[in-house]
């Protein structure tokens, strides 16, 4: 077919930010996929619930500190982490790779009290099926912590190296920081049901 | 002249087209070997693997049906042990929905979408790639546990406390699970793809309104994807997980739920249904505006109508459970949207007519297919409309009437679209024309075989004959029926054989096509066929949504994207306006590496629960390679 030249492209910039960037839509889209599956464990808890006749099944309701250390600390790693994430717009290397190293060190410390959320649970996951949905909550998170560290780290690298200062890895950094506002976000209804459903 | 480093202008590229083509080639084709086809990121080969590969599926369930029928034709026949049957019926159900319908659909648009909404590749093609190795590998693992006698026997649905641990001993019902794994992260990276360049990679100028109907198809089909899927991979763990690791989801005796399981599992598998429909209603769409020569009647109420059923999907998994002892009231509201449902389909089939009407259509092979599917489907609807209402259902539940019911709606809803879309879409794939004279043969065989080995189970489920059963004792009247269903199975089966016979000969020996044979209206025929690596030479500026009729002698383009470098535009969301030049990735072989890493992780967890922690090492590791830029043409920026 012929063809009559009717636009010229070259004076776009070589880079999208926020919604212009692919990573931005794929990492949406990712979201949206696993914020179903989240939503859908919910709903499972609650469909058991209402088929319990006492809930917790055979258990006490599960010890406050350390899932609720974890929400603190998750949720003061925002701070840190939307500043990252401007840091990354306005191109600032420097501020990135301190950001990053700090943002990897909160997510391993959020592990910690991580650890000590399963016993605090006071049942096991073989137990019933409460003990299951509730160790499946939690181990469904935990999944997203461990990604994300692994993901900072590796990204961590990357801006230390000779690749770093590009926009599209300073794109990958704001992507990464999103995800993660998306795994404290997810947490919070989490928490909510873990801990205080069965007080109600 | 040097195009290296720097952005040609328009009179350059005037001046040297020629030149400029041979390194646009250079720059987007994969080479030859073994190794670059492993490591080939181009979204036209890996969409014609993926589609081959499903056909291939489709072949082998096939003959696994054809063993069934030949097992059913006579009363206690003994060709076939109660225990082999259940796991060819659970096999040929499995396949057929989780590796031919599902990932074809998806397949189709992964060749297309990028060519129809005129860019030069999918978005994140790496993903792609490894979208594929996924998918082959989940169906590698389900036809060896079928070879190995091991196959899962639980039904396509795995039903607990069937599938669960006290009655599911071994490792078939975990086979089944581990199958439905492998093949949601392939959808899922699929979809994630689709909606990503639908949203971000459209040419210039294809605003919301100059969408192709077949693309809109694929993006809600997308979404349907991303929103049903999570449910059975939520079902499929915690089966695994009370399989392999105690927990009690299913066990009422600690408080879990056998129904639990049924409501996961729809909520996935009615939007299923749509999942495999939804894309044909595209294809459909796409063909009867070529063979009547004329936009589509009524795009906006197509565009409303899919979006609809798409949403009402989700209102719909309880009409499976009817049986199962919900309360009235919510039994009545599903009839109620189970019923709703007919307005969109209504919707579609009065476009689809009014066009007909309004043009002239002209009744080549893939039009013929159209016809077969409006005919099937509809009644395929009628009997949906009767399950949908309780006490008939109370009635037909688990009996043939529900095989008759769902074929029809499946058989005649995607896969008679379907043979009609490769027909209509072959000569782009391979740039060769297939037979009309063996497309005629294979459509009357199909549609006769099919009619006829169908329609009767209708009657057989109403006298009672339940599935999923291996055989029948010769006193009750099925025997006659049965055997001239299993008789009409044989021209079902020898139409498709014609068909895969016409595909294999066309390849090589069809005539050459041409650009745009059908004279088509979408931009997927502005380029030669097959298309060069790089799609399209120029991106094209869309003013329309027949871009190719009303664009007069010459096709309106924009240049400025560099030829040395991968580079495709990003446009905004609903205008289509251009935002940005995006460098897309180079052909690696890591996402292959990481299919290889995944689908070990996964196959070992059926055996030990620790596989998921050091297989996760791997995985890790070839993660990081595919991510790990190699010096990157931004580098230089
Ligand atoms: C090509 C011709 C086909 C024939 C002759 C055929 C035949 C059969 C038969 C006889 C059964 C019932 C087994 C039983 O209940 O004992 C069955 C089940 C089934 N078929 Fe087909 N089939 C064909 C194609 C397809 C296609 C194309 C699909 C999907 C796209 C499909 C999906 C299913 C499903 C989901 C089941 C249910 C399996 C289960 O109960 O676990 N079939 N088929
Ligand atoms: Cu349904």
């Amino acid at each position: 077919m012929k063809e009559r030249i009717a636009l010229d492209l070259s004076k776009l910039p070589p880079h999208g930010m926020g919604s212009a960037s692919l990573t931005f839509w794929g990492t949406s889209a990712f979201m949206l996929i696993e914020g179903t599956g989240f939503a859908l464990a919910i709903a499972v808890y609650f469909y058991l619930m209402s088929l319990a006749p006492q809930w917790p099944i055979k258990a006490p309701p599960p010890d406050l500190l350390a899932g609720t250390i974890l929400t603190l600390l998750l949720l003061l790693s925002v701070v840190p982490n939307m500043l990252v994430s401007r840091w990354a717009k306005q191109r600032d290397l420097r501020k990135v790779r301190a950001g990053l190293v700090v943002m990897a060190i909160l997510g391993l410390l959020a592990l910690i009290p991580r650890a000590f959320e399963f016993p605090a649970l006071h049942i096991s996951w073989d137990d019933n099926a409460y003990g299951s949905i509730v160790w499946t909550l939690l181990g469904l998170h935990t999944t997203h912590i461990v990604t994300d560290i692994v993901d900072t780290v590796v990204l961590a690298c990357l801006m230390f190296s000779k690749h770093g200062d590009n926009a599209r890895r300073y794109g990958d950094v704001e992507d990464n920081a999103l995800y993660w506002n998306f795994v404290v976000l997810t947490w919070l209804p989490l928490y909510g049901c873990i801990y205080w459903v069965p007080r109600l | 002249m040097t195009w290296f480093g720097k952005t040609p202008s328009p009179a350059d590229l005037a001046a040297g087209d020629e030149k400029a083509e041979a390194l646009l080639r250079r720059t987007w084709s994969t080479p030859a070997g073994v190794l670059a086809a492993l490591s080939t990121v181009d979204h036209k080969i890996i969409g014609r693997r993926y589609i081959a590969t499903a056909f291939v599926f489709l072949m082998l369930g096939g003959v696994l049906a054809l063993a069934m029928r030949l097992q059913l034709a006579f009363p206690e026949a003994r060709f076939i042990s109660a225990d082999r049957y259940n796991q060819i019926f659970t096999v040929h159900g499995s396949n057929m929905m989780f590796l031919f319908a599902v990932p074809v659909m998806e397949a189709m648009a992964v060749y297309l979408v990028p060519l129809m909404v005129g860019t030069r590749n999918i978005a994140f093609p790496r993903l792609n790639a490894f979208s594929y190795w996924i998918f082959l590998a989940g169906g590698l693992l389900l036809w060896t546990s079928l070879a190995l006698d091991t196959a899962p026997d639980v039904g396509w649905f795995a039903y607990v406390p069937l599938a669960g641990p006290q009655y599911g001993p071994g490792k078939r019902a975990d086979i089944w699970a581990q199958m439905i794994t492998f093949t949601e992260v392939s959808a899922l990276a699929v979809a994630v793809e689709i909606v990503v360049t639908v949203f971000k990679l459209r040419a210039p100028g294809m605003s919301l309104d100059r969408i192709p109907i077949f693309v809109w198809s694929m993006l809600v089909t997308a979404f349907l994807v991303i929103m049903a899927m999570p449910a059975i991979m939520l079902a499929s763990s915690s089966l695994i997980l009370d399989r392999l690791v105690g927990t009690q989801f299913f066990n009422p005796s600690e408080g879990g739920d056998a129904l639990l399981w049924q409501h996961l599992f729809w909520f996935f598998g009615h939007p299923e249904v749509y999942i495999i429909f939804l894309p044909a209603v595209g294809m459909v769409s796409a063909m009867i505006s070529t063979f009547t020569q004329r936009p589509t009647f009524g795009y906006l109420p197509l565009v409303l109508a899919m979006i609809a059923t798409g949403v009402l999907a989700f209102g719909l998994w309880v009409h499976h459970m009817f049986v199962a002892g919900l309360p009235r009231v919510g039994s009545s509201f599903f009839t109620a949207s189970s019923m709703a449902i007919a307005i969109p389909a209504g919707t579609q089939i009065f476009c689809w007519l009014a066009t007909l009407w309004d043009g002239r259509p002209i009744f080549k092979t893939p039009m013929l297919f159209i016809i077969g599917f409006l005919i099937t489907f509809v009644i395929g609807g009628l009997t949906g409309v009767m399950v949908a209402s309780v006490p008939f259902d109370t009635q037909v539940h688990d009996t043939y009437f529900v095989v008759a019911h769902f074929h029809y709606v499946l058989i005649g809803g995607s896969v008679f679209p379907l043979i009609g879309a490769i027909y209509y879409w072959f000569p782009k794939m391979t740039g060769r024309m297939m037979s009309e004279r063996l497309g005629r043969w294979a459509f009357g065989l199909i549609f006769t075989g099919f009619h006829l080995t169908f329609f009767p189970m209708h009657m057989l489920g109403l006298q009672g004959m339940p599935r999923r059963v291996y055989t029948y004792p010769p006193e009750l009247p099925w025997a006659g029926l049965n055997l001239f269903v299993s008789l009409s199975a044989v021209i079902l089966a020898a139409g498709f054989l014609v068909f895969f016979i016409d595909v294999l000969r066309s390849v090589r020996h069809g005539p050459p096509a041409g650009p745009n044979p059908w004279n088509a209206s979408t931009l997927e025929w502005a380029m030669p066929s097959p298309p060069p690596p790089y799609n399209f030479r120029h991106i094209p500026v869309v003013e329309s949504l027949e871009p190719l009729w009303t664009s007069g002698e010459a096709l309106p383009v924009a240049t400025g994207l560099r030829l040395d470098r991968r580079e495709l535009v990003v446009s905004s969301v609903t205008a289509g306006e251009p935002e940005a030049r995006e460098s897309s990735p180079a052909d690696s072989i890591w996402p292959f590496l990481a299919a290889i890493a995944t689908s070990i992780m996964l196959i070992a967890s059926i055996f030990s629960p620790w596989a998921v922690v050091w297989g996760a090492i791997p995985v890790a590791i070839t993660l990081t390679g595919w991510f790990w830029p190699k010096q990157t043409p931004e580098d230089e920026s």
